[in-house]
C-alpha cells in the first residue's frame, strides 16, 4: 500500500518544496525531460546490438543451460542461478546489463523471483569497472591499489542481498 | 574494445550452441528480435526517464542538492580526514556523493572526478591512489542512488504491476553493499601498501 504512494508522494512533496522556493517546476520538468532524451539517446544505440545478442544467446537456449551449470553455486549462495549471466556483465558494461536485466524480465516475466531480483542488482550495483577507470583516469591516479577487490566485494555483497531482500519481501 | 570482444563471444556462443542443440530458427529469430526490441524498449521507457530526470532537475533548482550536500558533512568528514579541516575540499565531495544519491548521471561523474582529483592532489603522491582516494573510488562504484529511475523505466516495460515496489529491497541492497565497500577499504588499507 505505501509503496504503491510512495512515487506520487515524493514528487508530490519536491514539486511543493519547490514552489514554496518560487522554483519554476514547469520548466525545470522540460529541461530535465530533455536531459532524459539525451540519456536515452546514449543507449539506445549500444542496447540495439546487445539486445540483439542476448536474445539469439536466450533463444539458442545457451542461457538455459549456464544457469542449469551455475546453479549448485548460485543456490549455496541464494541467487536465482537465471541471473548468473547479470552478475558476469554488470561491472564491465551499463547498457549490456541493462539489456540482460531487460531480457530476464521479458522472458520470465517483470514481477517474478528472477525479475525482480535482476532489477533490484542492476538498481543496486554500479558499473564498477567502468567507473573506476573513468574516475581515476581523469583524476590522475595510475595505481587503484586496493579499490578493484574492495569494490568488486561490495558489489558480490550487493548480489546477495539483493536475492536475500526480494526473496523476503516478495515470497 | 572490450564490447566488441563481449559480443563476438556472445554470438559465437549463440551460434555452435544453437547448431548442436537444433534451435538454429529460434536462435536467427531472436537476433531481429532483439534489435526491434530495442528500440521499443527504448519508447517504453522514455517516459518514465524523462519525467525522472524533469524530478531531479526540479530538485537540484529549488536547492534540495545543497540541502543533502549539508546533511552529508558529518559522514564525510569521519569517512575523509583530509576533509574535516578543508571545506572546499569537503564540498566538492559532499557535491560528488549528494549527485551520485540523487542520480544525477551526467553531473555525478565530473563532480567524482572534481572530487578525486582534489583528493590525489591534497594526498601529495604522483600515481598511487591514497586511502581517502581508494574509499572516493569505492562509493563512487557503489550504486547509492535513492531512485532508480531507469530500473524502474525498464519494470514498466516489461509490464510490472507496480515499478517501483522494488525500492525497499533496492535500499536494502544499496546500504549492504557500500556498508562491504567501505569496511573492505578499511580492512585493506590496513595490509595493502
Amino acid at each position: 500500500m505505501i509503496w504503491q504512494l510512495i512515487t506520487p508522494l515524493l514528487i508530490l512533496g519536491i514539486a511543493l518544496y519547490a514552489l514554496l522556493r518560487g522554483v519554476d517546476i514547469f520548466a525545470a520538468l522540460i529541461a530535465g525531460a530533455r536531459d532524459g532524451l539525451n540519456v536515452l539517446l546514449r543507449i539506445v544505440p549500444a542496447l540495439v546490438p546487445l539486445l540483439a545478442a542476448i536474445t539469439m544467446l536466450r533463444a539458442s537456449g545457451f542461457l538455459d543451460a549456464f544457469a542449469e551449470f551455475c546453479r549448485p553455486a548460485f543456490q549455496f549462495l541464494g541467487i536465482p542461478p537465471e541471473c548468473a549471466p547479470l552478475l558476469i556483465v554488470r561491472p564491465f558494461s551499463g547498457s549490456g546489463a541493462l539489456a540482460v536485466g531487460v531480457e530476464l524480465m521479458r522472458s520470465h516475466g517483470a514481477d517474478s523471483l528472477v525479475g525482480r531480483t535482476a532489477a533490484v542488482m542492476l538498481g543496486s550495483t554500479e558499473t564498477t569497472f567502468y567507473a573506476v577507470s573513468v574516475i581515476c583516469g581523469a583524476a590522475g591516479v595510475t595505481k587503484t591499489r586496493y579499490v578493484i577487490p574492495a569494490a568488486l566485494l561490495a558489489d558480490f555483497a550487493g548480489y546477495i542481498t539483493a536475492s536475500a531482500a526480494v526473496r523476503w519481501l516478495f515470497t | 574494445m572490450a564490447m566488441s570482444v563481449l559480443l563476438v563471444v556472445i554470438m559465437v556462443s549463440a551460434v555452435l550452441f544453437a547448431v548442436f542443440q537444433g534451435t538454429t530458427a529460434e536462435m536467427s529469430a531472436g537476433l531481429l528480435d532483439g534489435a526491434k526490441d530495442a528500440v521499443s524498449l527504448a519508447i517504453s521507457m522514455a517516459g518514465v526517464i524523462c519525467l525522472w530526470c524533469g524530478v531531479v532537475e526540479v530538485m537540484r533548482r529549488c536547492g534540495l542538492m545543497e540541502k543533502l550536500a549539508k546533511a552529508l558533512r558529518l559522514p564525510i568528514s569521519a569517512l575523509f580526514f583530509e576533509a574535516r579541516a578543508d571545506s572546499g575540499l569537503r564540498g566538492d565531495i559532499a557535491a560528488s556523493v549528494s549527485a551520485n544519491l540523487l542520480g544525477l548521471g551526467n553531473a555525478a561523474t565530473p563532480l567524482s572526478i572534481r572530487a578525486a582529483a582534489r583528493l590525489h592532489d591534497v594526498s601529495g603522491r604522483t600515481g598511487a591512489a591514497s586511502d581517502s582516494v581508494c574509499m572516493l573510488v569505492i562509493l563512487g562504484s557503489c550504486s547509492i542512488q535513492i531512485i532508480p529511475a531507469t530500473i524502474a523505466a525498464a519494470r514498466a516495460s516489461q509490464g510490472a504491476a507496480s515499478p517501483f515496489d522494488i525500492l525497499p529491497a533496492v535500499w536494502i541492497a544499496t546500504v549492504i553493499s557500500c556498508a562491504a565497500g567501505v569496511i573492505a577499504g578499511l580492512l585493506f588499507k590496513r595490509v595493502w601498501r
